[in-house]
């Protein structure tokens, strides 16, 4: 089982693995989404409530999924590369961050442009924004460490600690922001809540969702094996792969 | 184990209280802080009892956040740190010892001083003393945590700014109940809930947060 892992996790073999994977997940990806996209924009009914702008959700509901899920990827393999040394972990854990922040950007985004015709105004101190900008400041944070430490192992050890404490506090942080609101003034125009989404609607988030997942699994397998090459460019696999070429 | 953390403390306190002015530095900071504020906008004591609570919390954050470097940077340097982790104490304790310490030193005097900025930001005296609560119980995460933060920099060079970026976020549920607490209170109400809150918090910063330190230190201050 060990030695298993050991082979599998060798950046020469996962440099292989990978591009055999990323056509597949870049292509489904695609696919799914497009099909989602078209149920969504076009198949979908309107909301009685929100008319066509509700359909903004098709993107934002997955970044801000994936925001939240790519965080808990990354501490948890930054604990799997502390605690069992494996340095492939520490790669996909480095890589995850940027995406996760660009999913999180998105959601923000998304989210104001949204709430412009709903709530009448580009930002509003609802709990949900509010914890979604800490949590795109978490990993502003963790990639400004992984930058500054110049040895790369200190790198990724120092960053993937910082990884976990941020997944230790992101409960913390999001049920005190909640709180802060509801304490502050109770639930008005800014938390809408749905009674249950029309079954028309749930399928192409759904689809969305799965998606973005796949892009995410693309993008990451993508930025890992640019990133295994870029630390073993000193070992003896980058270095025949470079003379085969 | 006792006696290594009541000598590291004492060194600590001892090592501070030799060079006074750079205790007496946060200290000014946070006070000098708030007194911008009222200079700021129009002073009329409604405006400023509404910002009061938000702008003594922020001042005492930040004031924090700067006293965090001499935590752990003096002793990387001059490789008393080296030391102490050779030690066989567990370094847990020595972290405790430390960070103990560091918020008898800065903590503490913020605390103090509150009730005076209170009286500048025109809360009223019924609020005072929810105000030296809060701190009192929100001052010591705010070491604790800042303590990984420090940990994880130690070895970058000006590492100031990171550390800001790092250290902040994780500040934010100790901002909000603590300047919450004093915000219900001047509308009179019950400050227990935010209070328990603070505690809460203060007793999982206490069992967690030197731990992460502790191995903070062992990857980035083993040369």
């Amino acid at each position: 089982m060990w030695a298993w892992i050991q082979k599998f996790s060798s950046p020469k073999y996962f440099y292989g693995m990978s591009a055999k994977l990323i056509p597949w997940f870049a292509l489904s990806a695609l696919l799914i989404a497009l099909y989602g996209l078209y149920l969504g924009f076009f198949v979908a009914p309107p909301d009685y409530q929100q008319g066509e702008s509700y359909r903004i959700i098709f993107i934002h509901v997955p970044a801000a999924w994936m925001s939240m899920f790519v965080y808990v990827v990354m501490a948890v393999s930054a604990a799997i590369g502390l605690i069992w040394q494996i340095r492939l972990a520490d790669v996909i854990a480095a890589s995850s961050a940027p995406i996760g922040a660009s999913f999180t950007f998105i959601a923000l985004v998304t989210g104001s442009l949204w709430g412009k015709p709903m709530w009448g105004t580009y930002w509003v101190w609802d709990a949900r924004l509010t914890s979604e900008l800490i949590l795109l400041f978490l990993y502003f944070g963790y990639m400004a460490l992984q930058a500054s430490i110049e040895d790369q192992r200190m790198a990724d050890k120092a960053s993937g600690l910082l990884a976990i404490v941020g997944v230790v506090n992101i409960p913390i942080i999001h049920y005190s922001v909640e709180w802060w609101n509801t304490l502050h003034q109770g639930a008005t125009v800014t938390k809408f809540d749905k009674p249950s989404i029309h079954i028309d609607m749930l399928i192409p988030l759904l689809l969305m969702a799965l998606a973005f997942k796949l892009f995410y699994l693309a993008m990451v397998l993508v930025r890992a094996r640019n990133e295994a090459l870029y630390r073993d460019r000193n070992r003896r696999w980058v270095r025949e792969l470079v003379e085969k070429l | 184990m006792l006696k290594a953390f009541y000598y590291l403390l004492l060194r600590d306190m001892r090592l501070a209280l030799r060079s006074r002015h750079e205790l007496a530095n946060p200290l000014i900071f946070f006070v000098l802080v708030v007194s911008l504020f009222p200079l700021a906008v129009m002073p009329t004591p409604e405006r400023l009892q509404e910002m009061a609570p938000g702008v003594i919390w922020v001042a005492a954050l930040l004031s924090v956040l700067l006293s965090l470097d001499r935590l752990f940077k003096q002793d990387y340097e001059d490789g008393s740190l080296d030391q102490l982790m050779l030690s066989p104490n567990p370094l847990v304790v020595l972290v405790l010892a430390k960070v103990s310490a560091h918020w008898l030193l800065t903590g503490l005097p913020l605390v103090i001083i509150a009730p005076l900025l209170g009286v500048f930001m025109a809360l009223e005296t019924s609020s005072l003393s929810v105000l030296v609560w809060s701190l009192l119980l929100g001052t010591p995460v705010l070491s604790l945590v800042g303590a990984i933060g420090v940990s994880l920099t130690v070895a970058v060079n000006r590492g100031g700014v990171l550390l800001s970026l790092i250290v902040l976020p994780l500040y934010i549920p100790v901002l909000i109940f603590g300047a919450n607490a004093i915000d219900v209170a001047s509308d009179g109400m019950s400050v227990r809930g935010q209070l328990y809150f603070l505690g809460a918090m203060l007793a999982l910063a206490l069992s967690l947060a030197p731990l992460a330190t502790a191995v903070a230190l062992r990857i980035t201050a083993s040369r």
